[in-house]
């Protein structure tokens, strides 16, 4: 197991004493691609915006970030704009929102560029056509003088990755990317993302509420809940054979695409409001596998097997777990 | 076969858009042409990207939005004029769930206050048991008739916007993106509660979604939708396992697929602009197997052997599969 | 954009001919300028003559037929006072109120604008609330009644300022601080909401996400965009250093356009009061016009030509 790229340890957050993380492990080695995924308010953005200082000022945050050894959290203003957009970028769900709209979007690029690669002005509009032609952007080169309310969310967000590549991150952080995407757009990011992936070789977080999307691009897979990460593994593993009570409510609840139609297999209830979380186990009021000792103690986050970790009393154990057949890598 | 309880027929609806700050305005067509029908305790799903027309065409066969061409008729009775009597009496027959619980629900009104509004409208007892039966009905507790919106979860939100559409015991409730805004696990309870109503008051559905999940789980028919027509009909799980129109197949090769890694139709170019339609066939430019007839001649939606509606020239057997017209926008991968 | 202006000109003609024909009817039916002036102890026969002379005598609607025949042969007619042409009246009075308002209107931008950023730069530190509590207080209190209080206290209480009169420089001190501190206070305010709400919009986090410091993000993302609401307020401003002196010049007896039309309206002395609405309107169309195209200018969005998007 190679070192990691950026590890995050007991990470913690609150919004005017109000938790909104509560306690974060994770590592990210180099090049692999890893999805955080949980329902809103889980805490999966929160982490990334936490860990790169880009929450407002009056969130309390504690824990370690490190990113190749060196502390960001309480890092000096200058490091993290050195770290932000050159080691680590990031990109967001609402493309059309997420750019400046009085700027051409050529000058947003090359801002970046000029940033972080310190091209003169000259060899920056160049690069920032050269990466619009990366990320597949139809007619880059006079595109780069348009505003982006000129252009779709498909082709802003394809803007905002070519502007995250500008830096030549090791890391890229996608916050919901598609979420405000239509599916055949959606499918076109997608696989934009994994490509560049697979030819630069950097590491890929993918921050997202759709299962779907997140089986699809990432080896592994950190589901949230309620502001901690309840289970850890690889994505066909999860799928197959997901040991927390809550992955598998949340793998039962969507609709199946084969097979008869019966009722959903929904999760009763809802998430608990940050004010008001259970002393337990957040998941316990929910759980159908809920005993006392959920409601008295928060349970940790273990291994069950290698690359397999989950946050549960009584996980179900891989062996005991009956696989859904129709989500079973074919 | 049951008499259909809604049938529209060549619906169109023209927008009229101004282009920049001073341009000229440009025509626009939201709905081009549109036929469904719907059986009592039926659902159907209407599928589509943003643009396509599905909410559009749900609002013209509930009269909110009155089309410029083509007619609706509702339990076999032509639809009285939107905003006359006749029409707003016939309003408590059908009615309308929203994408947004907060913003169709009044924050300064109590969840009882709304639910009971519709029947003081119409006429109906709108007593406090009532009120209570109807908020059991759709999974709330009689007593949060005194929250407000803001201090209940989308999801029982929904459910309170649930539990006022049904108040008037109407036979057709459209639902325009019913679950969009909801978690995964509530997208589940209140698909469940939807069905599960549906079950117990025969009430007909029109489903209008752009998650084909969902639309499986709820619908009995499935019409996919594309720049205002439609474009494939049929039973679900044909439209889904085997879409026949190109589009159809891309859109159902789109949804996310835990089982599959990197092996779908990836379809260039953005969803086009509903102001500058393109001739024939509207998604020849985007279509990986569009001939030169498709580019002049607009395919019709017709029935097939197997039961399904498709209008596409390739689909029906008319023309052998082309390799596409559109300008290769980027090299492959 | 030819359209767009011809449409923005007759729009403002109809604008100028609404103003003077209300002005018309209001101030010839509140009051009787041959009383007024003549004062109503004066001889019939006096009075008589100077409505003959003024042709206030003939049914209003000639009155009104004439003035404004005469007005679109550019005349604007003479002062029923003192008979001198008012274009001249109020020519002659203008340098005055500028030697007010300008530089009023320079405190107002040069110190309403950077306090407001600053404020929601640093949203609720001190600095902040004390910025916004001056700001409420400059624009809830009447500027007579900031004007009175300034005048006690640095005239009279402590004699180091003039309370009234045109005399010297040091005579506009106390008029300026007057108007500038009332217009600075609303342009704090509405310049500090506005750079909040752009603040808080995403593209301020992507451009802190792809590395911009700070103060570069403040500069280049935030301001630009926060210009756009802030431009109509200034623009209003603009507009209104002809017209917004009327209460100050009154109060502290500074000879301006302000406190000529007070003296023209309570004389009925209706060619002036017409020169000087028509003046302000003017005034205020021009700076209308001027801000729309800044609009332009500013957000690429209104941009004439622009793609629409469905």
């Amino acid at each position: 197991m190679r070192e990691a790229l950026v590890e995050i340890r007991g990470l913690h957050v609150a919004f005017d004493g109000v938790p909104a993380l509560r306690g974060v492990d994770l590592a990210i080695r180099p090049g692999e691609s890893l999805a955080l995924v949980g329902e809103s308010g889980c805490g999966k953005s929160v982490t990334w915006l936490a860990a790169l200082g880009l929450l407002p000022g009056k969130a309390r945050v504690s824990g370690s970030v490190r990113l190749g050894g060196e502390e960001l959290l309480g890092a000096p203003a200058a490091r993290l704009d050195a770290v932000r957009g050159g080691r680590i970028a990031m990109i967001f769900q609402d493309p059309a929102s997420s750019l400046n709209p009085v700027h051409r979007i050529g000058r947003q690029i090359t801002e970046a560029l000029r940033l972080h690669r310190g091209l003169d002005a000259t060899a920056a509009r160049e690069e920032a056509r050269r990466l619009l032609d990366r990320v597949g952007m139809p007619d880059a080169r006079r595109r780069l003088d348009a505003y982006p309310h000129e252009l779709s969310g498909g082709q802003n967000q394809r803007v905002m990755i070519a502007m995250a590549l500008a830096g030549q991150p090791e890391l890229l952080v996608a916050d919901e990317p598609t979420t405000a995407l239509d599916v055949t757009i959606q499918a076109q990011i997608l696989e934009l993302l994994t490509e560049i992936r697979r030819e630069t070789g950097m590491a890929l977080v993918l921050v997202s509420h759709d299962l779907g999307v997140v089986a699809e691009t990432c080896e592994r897979v950190c589901v949230m809940y309620a502001g901690r990460i309840v289970e850890e593994t690889r994505a066909e593993q999860l799928f197959a054979t997901p040991a927390h009570p809550y992955a598998q409510g949340l793998l039962a609840a969507l609709p199946p695409m084969h097979g008869p139609r019966r009722p959903l297999a929904a999760i009763p209830g809802g998430v608990p409001e940050p004010w008001a979380m259970p002393p337990g186990c957040a998941f316990a009021p929910r759980c159908p596998r809920a005993s006392a000792a959920c409601g008295a103690a928060i349970p940790a986050l273990e291994d069950l097997a290698p690359h397999h970790r989950a946050a549960c009393f009584q996980p179900s154990r891989p062996a005991l777990c009956r696989p859904a057949p129709e989500l079973l890598p074919a | 076969m049951t008499a259909p309880l809604l049938q529209a027929e060549g619906l169109v609806r023209r927008y009229h858009q101004r282009r920049g700050w001073l341009g000229h305005s440009v025509e626009l067509r939201a709905v081009d042409g549109v036929s469904l029908t719907l059986e009592p305790g039926r659902t159907l799903g209407l599928v589509g990207e943003s643009g396509c027309g599905k909410s559009t065409t749900g609002r013209m066969v509930l009269g909110l939005e009155a089309p410029d061409e083509g007619r609706v008729t509702f339990a076999g009775a032509p639809m009285p004029p939107p905003g006359s009597r006749p029409w707003r009496s016939l309003r408590a027959r059908m009615q309308m769930v929203f994408q947004d619980p907060l913003g169709a629900l009044d924050r300064r009104l109590t969840i009882g206050a709304q639910v009971a509004e519709p029947l003081t409208i119409h006429g109906l007892p709108d007593t406090p048991e009532r009120v209570a039966e109807l908020l059991r009905g759709v999974g709330l507790r009689p007593d949060q008739a005194a929250r407000y919106p803001h201090e209940l979860s989308g999801g029982q939100r929904q459910r309170a916007v649930l539990a006022r559409a049904l108040a008037t015991d109407p036979a057709l409730l459209v639902c325009d993106e019913p679950i969009s805004a909801l978690d995964v696990s509530i997208q589940a309870q209140v698909m469940n509660l939807l069905a599960e109503i549906q079950e117990r008051r025969g009430v007909a559905l029109l489903f209008i979604s752009h998650d084909l999940r969902a639309v499986r789980q709820m619908s009995h028919r499935v019409a996919v939708m594309y720049l205002g027509r439609i474009v494939e009909e049929g039973e679900p799980d044909a439209v889904l396992h085997d879409p026949a129109h190109p589009y159809a197949r891309a859109l159902v090769s789109a949804i996310p697929d835990p089982a599959r890694r990197g092996q779908r139709i990836v379809l260039q170019g953005d969803p086009p602009n509903p102001a500058a339609r393109p001739a024939g066939c509207a998604f020849h430019p985007r279509c990986p197997v569009a001939g030169p007839r498709c580019a002049v001649d607009s395919p019709t939606l017709k029935l097939r052997p197997d039961g399904r509606r498709v209008a596409c020239h390739v689909a029906q057997g008319e023309m052998a599969p082309g390799t596409g017209l559109a300008e290769p926008v980027r090299k492959a991968a | 954009m030819l359209r767009f202006l011809g449409l923005r000109l007759s729009r403002a003609l109809l604008t100028l001919v609404l103003v003077v024909s209300f002005a018309f009817v209001v101030l010839r039916m509140s009051g009787d300028p041959a009383l007024l002036i003549m004062s109503a102890d004066a001889p019939p026969e006096a009075i008589a003559a100077f409505r003959r002379a003024w042709g206030l005598d003939d049914p209003l609607w000639v009155q009104y037929f004439r003035y404004f025949t005469a007005i679109l042969h550019g005349d604007l007619g003479n002062s029923m006072r003192s008979g001198q042409s008012a274009i001249n009246l109020v020519a002659e009075r203008i340098p005055a109120t500028l030697a007010l308002t300008v530089p009023a209107l320079l405190i107002k931008i040069g110190l309403g604008i950077p306090a407001g950023v600053y404020a929601a730069l640093h949203r609720n530190s001190i600095i902040d609330r004390a910025v916004m509590l001056l700001a409420v207080a400059g624009f809830t209190v009447p500027s007579f009644v900031l004007g009175l209080l300034l005048v006690l206290l640095f005239a009279v209480q402590l004699g180091w300022l003039p309370s009234g009169g045109q005399d010297s420089w040091r005579h506009a001190i106390l008029p300026i601080i007057t108007m500038g501190f009332g217009g600075a206070a609303v342009l704090a305010r509405f310049t500090r909401s506005a750079m909040l709400e752009v603040l808080g919009q995403p593209y301020m986090r992507t451009a802190l996400a792809k590395g911009v410091p700070w103060r570069v993000a403040v500069r280049w993302h935030a301001l630009p965009n926060a210009a756009i609401p802030t431009v109509t307020i200034v623009g209003f401003m603009i507009g209104s250093v002809l017209a917004g002196a009327v209460v100050v010049e009154s109060v502290f007896s500074w000879p301006g356009v302000g406190r000529l039309l007070v003296v023209a309206v309570s004389n009925r002395d209706l060619a002036v009061v017409q020169c000087i609405l028509l003046l302000v309107s003017a005034t205020m169309i021009a700076s209308n016009l001027m801000v729309d195209l800044l609009y332009g200018v500013l957000d690429p969005r209104l941009r004439a030509g622009a793609k629409g998007n469905a």
